[in-house]
């Protein structure tokens, strides 16, 4: 909605200003609408980790035995369901990001040096990346049912060896 | 009407003692710990203690007057109206940022040392006095001033009185800074705007005279912007003029969503 009188007034901006090591003025001026996503990012996927968490600690535990009937079956029989894998595809992506996303703010809040916080986002990027791809990898690949195993411990629907 | 001038005025009317009427008031002596700090002298910063008898109308300000002009004339702090209009005398007193001048002693737990520091997260210079440019630079750049494309009006410019009241809350600000040197994410990263710049953009954002919103919305939309607000409410909190700040952030926010979608 840029007017003609409108584009005239520039951003005043004043030359850098450094005092005691600390930078006071902002040192970019590219915009862009990231920092808006990634604050509505946090926002819906808060709401929406609340019922995919509270749902899965409801199934795992409200069954009779509670958290002792939980084995190898019991999770394979559930990776074996799509609606399940869906639910735990969600769980893992939204709460990995969720979590990355919080700790990268509390990088920018405490980092004071530009190295320190550049070191400790690629440490906090590999690692997010590492167990996002590892988790991706066993929801998809899970055979609930490996050969040899003691047919004591699968999911009753397995076949007979 | 003859009986209406027959009356004194208020302010003429003689007061029965001449003596100012202090003597009602209980004294009682406070301790008093000052941050200081003087560069020509060392560059660690140190704490000083004073005891000094006051009375109970007493300001956090008259301490510090009566140290300076009584005790220590090196003592530096800023301060102009001494009434919390000015906004000079922002102060961190026992760990809060308040206005040394509107802190009434009767408020405090005189049975402890009173502290006194310079406001955080801003480059100290002397004692108490901070220097107040990032904060300003900060201002400066949300354009605190109206910005009009229409033709030049021969009368004032029309508001309804609903739509004053709109940002009437940001209006009460006074720029003391207390509330962007009690932003914890100020004090390690200077880049952030601050409360104050904010509350300053939300008062000409929210004027239904001013045509600059967009452009103001634009700027705190940066990486250093309204979204580096962590809602600790600090800096509502820390408010001299009761200011709802962290509900005026939240709703640049909003205006920045609304905007993009």
């Amino acid at each position: 909605m840029a007017t003609p009188l409108k584009a005239k007034v520039s951003v005043p901006r004043s030359k850098d200003t450094t005092v005691n090591g600390v930078k006071y003025n902002r040192s970019s001026s590219k915009r862009n609408n990231s920092e808006m996503y990634a604050w509505l990012f946090m926002r819906f996927s808060g709401v929406l980790l609340v019922v995919l968490i509270f749902g899965h600690l409801f199934v795992n535990l409200m069954q009779p035995g509670g958290v002792h009937a939980i084995d190898f079956g019991f999770v394979g029989g559930k990776l074996a369901n799509p609606f399940w894998q869906v639910w735990d595809l969600l769980l893992l992506w939204l709460a990995m990001l969720h979590g990355t996303n919080g700790i990268r703010t509390i990088i920018m809040d405490y980092a004071e040096k530009d190295r320190t916080r550049v070191t400790l986002k690629t440490i906090l990027y590999l690692a997010s990346a590492f167990i996002l791809l590892v988790g991706t990898l066993v929801i998809f690949t899970f055979d609930p049912c490996p050969p040899n195993a003691d047919p004591s411990l699968l999911a009753s629907f397995c076949p007979a060896p | 009407m003859a009986d209406f001038e027959a009356r004194e005025p208020e302010s003429k009317v003689e007061i029965a003692s001449e003596k100012g009427g202090a003597e009602g008031i209980k004294t009682f002596d406070v301790t008093v710990q000052i941050r200081r700090y003087n560069p020509e002298l060392s560059e660690e910063a140190h704490w000083d203690e004073f005891k000094v008898q006051m009375y109970g109308t007493d300001r956090v300000l008259d301490i510090l007057h009566k140290v300076k002009w009584e005790i220590d004339g090196s003592l530096s702090f800023r301060r102009s109206c001494a009434h919390g209009v000015c906004g000079s005398d922002a102060m961190r007193i026992n760990g809060r940022n308040r206005l040394a001048c509107k802190t009434l002693l009767k408020d405090l737990d005189l049975s402890k040392p009173i502290t006194i520091e310079p406001i955080k997260g801003l480059p100290c210079e002397k004692d108490l006095i901070v220097d107040m440019e990032p904060f300003f630079q900060a201002y400066r750049e949300i354009m605190p001033f109206l910005v009009n494309d229409g033709h030049e009006p021969e009368r004032e410019r029309y508001q309804s009185v609903e739509d004053r009241e709109r940002f009437d809350d940001t209006t009460k600000c006074i720029l003391c800074a207390a509330c962007t040197s009690s932003c914890p994410v100020f004090w390690t990263d200077g880049q952030y705007f601050g409360p104050a710049a904010i509350v300053n953009a939300h008062r000409f954002i929210f004027d239904s005279r001013d045509d600059a919103g967009d452009m103001r919305l634009e700027i705190l939309n940066d990486k250093e912007g309204v979204w580096r607000c962590r809602t600790t409410f600090n800096c509502t909190e820390a408010c001299p003029r009761g200011i709802q700040i962290t509900k005026a952030i939240a709703e640049v926010k909003q205006a920045i969503v609304a905007r993009a979608f």
